[in-house]
């Protein structure tokens, strides 16, 4: 199986604010351990190395428009 | 109580009063490594002359963990029965965040073993059990006081410079085995260089006696452990009813105020409780990643940490050093008596090169779990122990070392490969079963043997009749043949073979 690319959440605002929920009141250390913990919760959920490497250089490629310092 | 160490004194011998003599095999260092392999040889029948350059067995505990293949290996010997009668043998390991334990594994199923998976006995105690062995062997020369300073190779022999308490003396031989470790003096001599990493962070390592009744206890890790400041601690209980303790401290450490024995004691009484403390040894260390490029220089063999070194995490320095010697002693001695080319020996470079790599590769993984190289390491490191508390996934993550089990040479070339699905694999040790007369290994001989589900036919070897009863761990039908190695690996398996692909897998198995 291929990492999936194509929208595939149901309601992409609701995930998208649940998310930023989950970060509020966190300091940036927090922040950053609670997003290790939820890769490595997902990375375990998906279990295919594959697919986990296909993400890894999709999440690795620089971007493509540099936003201003 | 603090081991009574034995003074063993130089005495002299033909080299040193003026008479030269051609020895079959020099071994260098008189550690677990060369005496293995000079008692591995000696069981072939091959005499060696073992140059030692202390008086004495090691210092400290050092290497503390003996794993099962070490200890099938070492019984042969009679060595393995005193490691256990004399240690401290264990089965499950506790690992900790903080205060709280967060899982423990067990190394070996509850079964009819005749080893365990580990057991703890002091280096110097291993030692002694192998040169009281060595003592008992006639074909084994061993020289205490008689430090290797230079090797001279040549394409057919070698020619060692020892020094000795009486002067230096010239000796000479066929080939050597260079088990004298991470100093290597032959090494030096060929001007080889280790490759691979070493790493930053200092660990304090000690052997302590505490002076109370404290429960026994399989091996325990702490990650941020609440009595220490570091990132880790380890300890383990050992022979005299002592501990072995060890404190990851960070880079940079004065060395010498950490090995005080005020310090050490105090860190101890943190970690064990209140109570009086004693220090038989301390020592600071920091890991290492590295090996030799290639084991064979033309007649100069590399084995144990001579050859390679790794982080102690995993026991996987002296195991892997034992299992060096059992591998290069039969093919050496093959090769000394004419039975295989001497090439053969270049498997001895592939094979155990192979688990030099593995070895190096899974405590290089280990070293990086207990010393998170960058902000970004250390945050999954401890997102990993923080879901390891709860999930069942994160336990497998986290890594204290992977503790040593034989090295599987897939992909040798001394092995075969046939169309058999399950079982033992080519390169894979010969598992230990109990059966009817007793533990399989203790039937097998110090040659090539057949195990046979079956009638079998004539074949230049021994072979042993196997009972369907076992037939479940060779994944055996009535008919089921396996042929092992003099060191107990099997080269290959058959469900139904001729006898022409028995022959043609052993010859293979003797170098082609």
């Amino acid at each position: 199986m291929a990492l999936v690319t194509t929208p595939n959440l149901r309601d992409p605002d609701g995930f998208y604010e649940a998310l930023m929920e989950l970060h509020e009141g966190l300091s940036p250390e927090e922040s950053a351990a609670l997003n290790a913990r939820l890769v490595l919760l997902l990375a375990n959920h998906i279990g295919d190395e594959a697919v986990l490497e296909e993400a890894f250089r999709a999440a690795r490629r620089p971007a493509l428009v540099q936003h201003s310092p | 109580m603090a081991y009574a160490y034995r003074s063993h004194p130089w005495r002299s011998c033909p080299e040193a009063e003026g008479r030269a003599l051609r020895h079959p095999v020099l071994i260098a260092g008189g550690g677990p490594v060369g005496l293995t392999t000079a008692l591995e040889l000696a069981a072939y029948g091959i005499p060696s002359v073992v140059f030692e350059d202390g008086d004495r067995v090691s210092e400290g505990s050092r290497g503390l963990c003996w794993a099962k293949r070490s200890l099938e290996i070492l019984d042969r010997h009679g060595v393995a029965k005193r490691l256990i009668d004399k240690g401290y043998t264990w089965n499950t390991g506790r690992l900790f965040h903080g205060e709280q334990e967060i899982y423990h594994f067990v190394l070996q199923e509850q079964g009819s073993h005749k080893f365990p998976a580990f057991v703890n006995v002091q280096q110097y105690y291993a030692e002694e059990f192998l040169v009281e062995a060595v003592e008992r062997q006639p074909l084994i020369d061993l020289r205490w006081r008689s430090k290797v300073v230079d090797v001279r190779p040549g394409p057919d022999g070698v020619v060692l410079e020892v020094e000795t308490p009486h002067g230096r003396y010239s000796a000479e031989g066929d080939w050597l085995v260079a088990a004298d470790g991470t100093r290597s003096a032959a090494r030096r001599a060929l001007g080889l260089d280790f490759q691979g990493d070493t790493y930053e962070d200092c660990f304090l390592i000690a052997d302590v006696k505490v002076h109370a009744s404290l429960p026994k206890a399989d091996r325990r890790f702490w990650f941020h452990p609440s009595f220490h400041a570091g990132d880790t601690a380890l300890c383990h209980k050992q022979a005299d009813d002592q501990w072995r303790v060890d404190f990851q401290l960070g880079p940079e450490v004065d060395r010498e105020a950490e090995k005080a024995p005020e310090k050490v004691i105090a860190r101890v009484r943190k970690m064990l409780g209140d109570h009086p403390v004693s220090v038989e040894w301390a020592s600071i260390y920091t890991f290492q990643g590295r090996r030799l490029e290639r084991f064979r220089h033309g007649r100069v063999l590399f084995a144990g940490d001579s050859a390679h070194q790794v982080s102690p995490f995993g026991a996987r320095g002296g195991n892997s050093g034992i299992q060096d010697a059992e591998n290069l002693a039969w093919k050496l001695a093959f090769v000394i008596q004419g039975k295989a080319l001497e090439d053969l020996l270049d498997s001895y470079d592939v094979e155990r090169g192979q688990a030099a790599a593995e070895n190096i590769r899974l405590t290089g993984r280990s070293t990086r779990f207990l010393t998170p190289k960058s902000p970004a390491e250390r945050i999954f490191r401890d997102a990993v122990l923080h879901l390891a508390e709860k999930h069942l996934f994160a336990r497998g993550l986290v890594n204290s070392g992977r503790l040593s089990v034989p090295t599987v040479h897939e992909g040798s070339p001394l092995n075969t490969e046939t169309d058999f699905e399950g079982g033992v694999l080519p390169g894979e040790p010969c598992p230990n079963l109990l059966m009817e007369h007793g533990y399989l290994l203790d039937r097998l001989p110090r040659d090539f043997v057949g195990l046979a589900f079956g009638p079998a036919p004539d074949l230049p070897f021994p072979v042993i009749a196997m009972p369907m009863q076992a037939a479940s761990a060779f994944a055996a039908a009535p008919g089921t043949f396996y042929l092992l190695r003099p060191d107990q690996h099997v080269v290959a398996r058959w469900q139904d073979p001729d006898l022409k692909e028995i022959l043609a897998a052993h010859a293979r198995a003797l170098g082609g």
